[in-house]
């Protein structure tokens, strides 16, 4: 029994399919606007590729993870903002220095909790740390009682409406519903022109692979492994010796720190922060992209999100009010003849063409292996 | 008689045990102790409590009252994995293994190493754990079907499996609910040979119904009716025993 090496060669070629995707034909064949599009479309690829570790794998289906790419966005912006608040640009105000939205809402100095995200550093510590952290403590107070499934996912959603209600409540500190605006310079460096935008989409995609290696690293590891098992019977692991909560604590963590990265880059690339990325809607928004794509699959997740926000965008430029039935419909399509998205469709239908075809071509030399291999599907154990 | 944990002759010790369901006594009052290397029988009519036992003893089901000693250690305060890392592995009545992953990773993620969560990231597949999986997959009979998924072997291998994944932990007390249930002729003869083979070394508590299965395996009987002992002793004594023919067959 050969040892399941980190890259299989059906990772190598998924990895190398989508930067040639992203890396090559998209910045070649986009213009800056649509690039920028793309990268927006990107940052919640990064919330995808953890659902796919934490409810594909794992089996923990979380409706919340809009807080947790919410939570980076907004460390970010709280950083960018403070920068652009310097006590020259905002001389104007009746307290200058301070983001101008809190000198609307007669604040007249800068919350203590405010005050890390001068600092870069720790600003990326925040935006890493902070949403880990609180998936910790919403992961041990839920999984230590045995809390899964349905119930899960509604404390999750829960959470989601207690964090948007929050934000827009608290308008002096957080820039209430129009969110954080008006983000100018990242140490200095303008983040608003053309060429900064392409620098960031390529930061971004860097980031993304980062993250993707870093989930097939999981998914490879018997850590991936035991969610799997997990997922199937609990009760088994649980007598095998593993503590059940701890892999599913990890699991979410692990999922909530995407999503922030995935926040963080949004606010970067989009150029502001708002609660109406944090709510219920966008995070059942994130579910879909996983499920389209395939929630097995690292890849398909990916390829999912492009896909669902490329039609999204396209269909509300050109019919606005038909779009949310469009997804709706989407989604029940997947659930009901796609269970396992594109990853699944790829696996089932065009992978054997293409091997087929290799086959064909092969065959008299040598004998083909059986193996199979594709961009999307990445071997995911089918359900 | 509160000796058993500093009898270091008991390697189980269970007294006093109650577990009550809404009133409902499933378990009621028991106590018995397994010495090392015993091979311990469980019979009784359905609803006696036979499961529960050893759900209470897995840590499962949370007792009532009473107390579980393993090895002086109080199993009725410890965690399902803690219970698990002391040296108890429990096989489930209904064939209890990872459909999705292969007969390779069932046994591989049952090898007692690597627990933790960091442990699992680091885990390696070293050519000692390489090693110990195929043999204990040849021990099970499945040695050629390690790259094979799991949800196609049949009804018996799954069985099989699931004992081999028990195997691979090497526990000190073995406990198997029902392991020939459902399973063909030829399956049951192989299965009780496999069964005399693991137990050596190790204690076993058993839940059968298959008395020939019994009365070939097993050091000591004993029989629960209604949540309590109604006889305990070697095969032959609990079989002369006139409560247990009225409750056998009394009725």
């Amino acid at each position: 029994m050969e040892s399941p090496r980190f890259l299989s060669r059906s990772d190598v070629i998924g990895l190398a399919a989508l930067a040639l995707l992203l890396v090559v034909i998209l910045p070649l064949s986009l213009d800056v606007f649509r690039l920028n599009l793309v990268a927006k479309y990107l940052t919640y690829a990064f919330v995808a590729l953890g659902l796919v570790l934490c409810w594909g794998f794992g089996g923990i289906l979380s409706l919340g993870q809009g807080v947790f790419f919410g939570l980076g966005g907004y460390g970010m912006a709280m950083y960018l903002k403070l920068e652009a608040s310097s006590v020259e640009n905002t001389k104007i105000q009746s307290t200058p220095g301070i983001p101008d939205f809190m000198d609307w809402n007669q604040i007249t100095q800068l919350p203590l909790f405010w005050q890390p995200f001068h600092s870069l550093t720790l600003t990326i510590l925040a935006i890493l740390i902070i949403p880990a952290f609180f998936a910790y403590l919403v992961g041990a107070a839920m999984f230590k009682r045995r809390v899964g499934g349905v119930y899960f996912a509604i404390i999750t959603q829960a959470i989601a409406a207690i964090l948007t209600i929050l934000i827009i409540g608290q308008q002096g500190y957080t820039g209430g519903i129009n969110g954080i605006t008006d983000l100018r310079t990242l140490k200095g460096w303008d983040i608003r022109p053309d060429h900064a935008k392409v620098v960031l989409y390529f930061v971004e995609v860097a980031f993304l692979f980062g993250c993707i290696l870093l989930a097939l690293f999981v998914r490879h590891s018997k850590l991936g492994r035991i969610l799997v098992a997990m997922r199937e019977k609990e009760d088994r692991v649980r007598f095998s010796g593993y503590s059940v909560a701890n892999f599913k604590i990890f699991a979410f963590c692990l999922a909530a720190m995407f999503a922030a990265i995935g926040g963080a880059m949004f606010t970067l690339n989009v150029g502001f922060m708002s609660p109406s990325f944090v709510g219920i809607v966008p995070s059942i928004e994130m579910v879909i992209y996983t499920a389209v794509g395939g929630r097995l699959s690292i890849f398909g997740a990916i390829y999912g999100t492009l896909l669902v926000n490329f039609a999204k965008t396209s269909l509300s430029e050109s019919f606005p009010q038909l779009w949310l039935f469009g997804l709706g419909a989407l989604f029940i399509a997947v659930v009901l003849i796609f269970p396992n998205g594109l990853a699944g469709i790829w696996r089932d239908h065009v992978q054997p063409l293409i091997d087929r075809m290799i086959n064909k071509r092969k065959s008299g030399s040598d004998h083909h292996n059986g193996k199979s291999f594709g961009p999307i599907a990445d071997g995911a154990p089918a359900e | 008689m509160l000796i058993g944990h500093q009898q270091p002759d008991f390697l189980l010790a269970v007294e006093g045990l109650t577990v009550s369901f809404d009133g409902f006594k499933a378990v009621n009052d028991l106590s018995f102790y397994v010495e090392e290397n015993e091979i311990r029988v469980i019979i009784g009519p359905n609803g006696a409590g036979k499961t529960t036992v050893l759900d209470l003893i897995c840590g499962k089901t949370k007792a009532t009252s009473g107390a579980i000693h393993f090895r002086g250690k109080d199993l009725t305060k410890m965690k399902e994995n803690q219970i698990v890392q002391a040296g108890v592995g429990r096989k489930f009545q209904t064939p209890s293994i990872y459909e999705d992953l292969t007969v390779f990773e069932n046994l591989e993620i049952s090898y007692p190493q690597g627990r933790s969560v960091f442990g699992a990231l680091a885990f390696q597949r070293t050519a000692a754990v390489r090693e110990r999986v195929e043999e204990v997959a040849e021990a099970i009979f499945l040695k050629d079907k390690l790259g094979q998924s799991a949800d196609l072997l049949s009804h018996g291998q799954k069985q099989w499996l699931e004992i081999g994944m028990l195997l691979i932990q090497d526990p000190d007390l073995l406990m198997l609910d029902e392991p020939v249930a459902g399973m063909s002729v030829s399956e049951r003869v192989k299965t009780a040979e496999l069964l005399h083979t693991i137990i050596k070394d190790r204690s076993v508590l058993v839940i059968e119904h298959d008395m020939k299965f019994v009365e070939d395996i097993a050091h000591k009987v004993t029989v629960l009716h209604q949540g309590q002992i109604l006889s305990e002793g070697t095969m032959d004594t609990v079989k002369n025993d006139p409560k247990v023919i009225e409750v056998y067959l009394g009725h």
